[in-house]
């Protein structure tokens, strides 16, 4: 008999530390899949950030990097370049990446860096405790924004940012793509945007982002199935779902279109 | 390139070479003045000898990329100077906590803030004492000329992988710039660099061993004193096994002076003229400034003779002079800030002061 579904190896067995309903384990399931799927998780390095996946190395069997906030794509760029037949995954959450992280995501992408970044975007910061974040939404209300985000003066706080849309301009970024995690139908899709970068990645382009829109029932004061709601009502029609930019060769394209490689 | 080893060169230069020969695999840099020859060497001849060189973004990013590489056990460095270093210091912290070897240059330069661009020693404190967050130390190695800028350099790298954790050179504008002739040290085999592969991250595949993880984070305040603690005992052998420091003429000395780098090179030339006029002057220079030679100065406060501690700060060093002769002898400063650079004479002029009083 074949055995169709078990554990991935690349993903220990331990209880996350992750809240109810939180995306954060469905993209670390799909990243263990697709790493033992290309048979990689013995030249796989992830960097974890700071936020709540700061965790992520108790819980994907392969090697890890803890940089400080926000500089993940820097100590990525540099792993990358030195074992550059590794798999190198910078994973990062909206706090990390488009606040105090910009400046790093922005050079690391425009020097074309071939390393590939899992941006989570829940619009708030879980870790520290629901505060706002650069993708907080209009109104969304937050710790920090207890009236909801409001972008007009004397508040004053800003737009929510559109990274991919931002990124693409930049001649070094390759493939771009934005998934969800609230239907099965878009994990799927989610998957397929993860794999693309990766094989991307290891077939020497860069540099490739992937976008989750995810839950985070916790701080957002709602139920998971609620979150699962937010997701498809708020976020996805600001942050459209896709690929946002795609500019790896036709041949890479085509043996996309026909499934896996 | 010129392969020669004997060459005339600047100590921004003389440093990048060395490390080159020393087995940097990977630099990491953002421009600043008075480090500029530095990076620009390094943006010449490490992509020439297939190695890896980014200008990164910023001082924040260049300090964290040296974090990524060190964690994969290659040799790499970044440098910098004042108000870059205090940038890099969030790194450096994280790289102490993480135990990773990695080798950084500060060419010091008057501040604080922006300060001048001219040759200082503001910064000791906070390289002495750690420098960013958390309880750490760093290896601090201060040369006092072009040559030494080299050879320490070199030593640097061999010390931060022998005790896994950052060390730092702590030259300043002057030992950037200024030009000498010097020999290069010979380029190390990379056969003869450390192993690395017991903690770093990477080839797994060749070993089939567990994950390795690169990280300072331990939320348990009980098991992180644990960790400080261990660190803290590594920190206490260094100190006993790794102090360096010249001593000239303090046996039979009126007056002893104290003073590191480029300080030191003045006070060098000050001793020779008060000689000169019957002042027997002897000169203690801290090569290592993190170990600090406290027990080496203590010995020498013991013949009782007066100190002329002199820095191009607003007396830095001078607390560590004080915390080795406690209050046994008088401690005595010259001190010069904002980038000022205490001159032959009037180092003279306080020896001979202190050895024959009078308030000139």
């Amino acid at each position: 008999m074949k055995k169709i579904y078990a554990h991935p190896e690349s993903l220990i067995k331990v209880q996350t530390k992750y809240c109810a309903g939180c995306g954060h384990g469905v993209v670390h399931r799909i990243i263990a899949e697709l790493v033992d799927e290309m048979s990689l998780r013995e030249k796989t390095i992830i960097t974890n950030p700071v936020g709540c996946a700061i965790w992520a190395d108790l819980y994907f069997n392969f090697d890890s990097v803890q940089p400080a906030h926000g500089r993940t794509p820097a100590a990525a760029s540099a792993i990358k370049r030195i074992l550059n037949d590794h798999l190198v995954i910078c994973y990062q959450g909206d706090g990390d990446l488009a606040a105090i992280g910009m400046a790093e995501t922005i050079h690391a992408a425009n020097r074309g860096e071939r390393f590939t970044t899992i941006f989570i975007n829940n619009a708030i910061y879980g870790m520290t405790g629901g505060q706002m974040a650069p993708t907080t939404l209009i109104h969304q209300k937050t710790a920090t924004a207890p009236l909801g985000r409001d972008p007009e003066f004397p508040a004053g706080m800003g737009y929510p940012i559109k990274v991919l849309e931002m990124l693409r301009t930049l001649q070094g970024t390759t493939y771009l793509a934005r998934g969800a995690t609230d239907t099965a139908a878009h994990v799927r899709q989610l998957e397929t945007y993860i794999r693309t970068a990766f094989e991307a990645q290891m077939a020497g382009y860069g540099s490739s982002m992937v976008e989750v829109l995810s839950p985070c029932p916790t701080n957002w004061g709602v139920s998971p199935v609620q979150a699962v709601d937010i997701i498809a009502d708020k976020m996805i029609p600001y942050y459209p779902l896709g690929e946002i930019k795609n500019t790896l060769p036709d041949t890479f394209r085509k043996k996309k279109e026909g499934g896996a490689l | 390139m010129n392969r020669d080893r004997t060459v005339l060169m600047k100590g921004n230069e003389a440093i990048a070479e060395s490390a080159i020969r020393a087995g940097c695999g990977a630099y990491f840099g953002y421009p600043i003045t008075p480090q500029n020859e530095l990076i620009a060497w390094m943006a010449c001849h490490m992509p020439e000898s297939n190695r890896i060189f980014i200008q990164a973004e910023s001082e924040l990013a260049a300090i964290n990329m040296v974090y990524g590489a060190a964690g994969t056990g290659i040799r790499t460095m970044t440098s910098s100077s004042s108000p870059g270093i205090s940038l890099k210091q969030e790194g450096i912290s994280y790289a102490a906590g993480a135990d990773l070897p990695c080798v950084y240059v500060n060419m010091v330069r008057g501040g604080p803030g922006l300060g001048s661009i001219a040759p200082a020693q503001s910064d000791y404190f906070q390289s002495t004492r750690g420098g960013g967050h958390g309880d750490y130390h760093v290896l601090v190695l201060a040369p006092k000329s072009v040559q030494e800028a080299a050879d320490l350099t070199y030593l640097a790298f061999d010390l931060a992988d022998k005790w896994r954790m950052p060390a730092m050179i702590l030259g300043d504008g002057l030992i950037g710039q200024m030009m000498e002739s010097i020999i290069l040290p010979e380029y190390k085999e990379p056969a003869l660099l450390p192993v690395k592969s017991e903690w770093s991250v990477g080839h797994m595949n060749q070993t089939h061993r567990k994950p390795h993880r690169i990280t300072s984070i331990i939320l348990d305040p009980e098991e992180l004193e644990r960790k400080i603690r261990s660190r803290y005992e590594r920190y206490k052998k260094i100190e006993t096994e790794e102090i360096r420091f010249e001593e000239k003429n303090c046996e039979e000395a009126d007056v002893i002076l104290i003073a590191y780098g480029t300080a030191a090179r003045v006070c060098q030339s000050a001793q020779q003229s008060a000689a000169g006029q019957g002042i027997k002057a002897g000169l203690f220079r801290p090569i290592t400034l993190w170990p600090f030679p406290y027990a080496q100065l203590e010995q020498i406060s013991q013949k009782g003779k007066p100190i002329l501690v002199v820095e191009m700060s607003m007396g830095q060093m001078i607390e560590d002079v004080q915390l080795s002769v406690h209050d046994k002898v008088p401690v005595n400063l010259l001190s010069h800030a904002g980038g000022v650079i205490p001159t032959e004479e009037e180092v003279f002029e306080r020896l001979r002061s202190i050895v024959f009083g009078g308030t000139k």
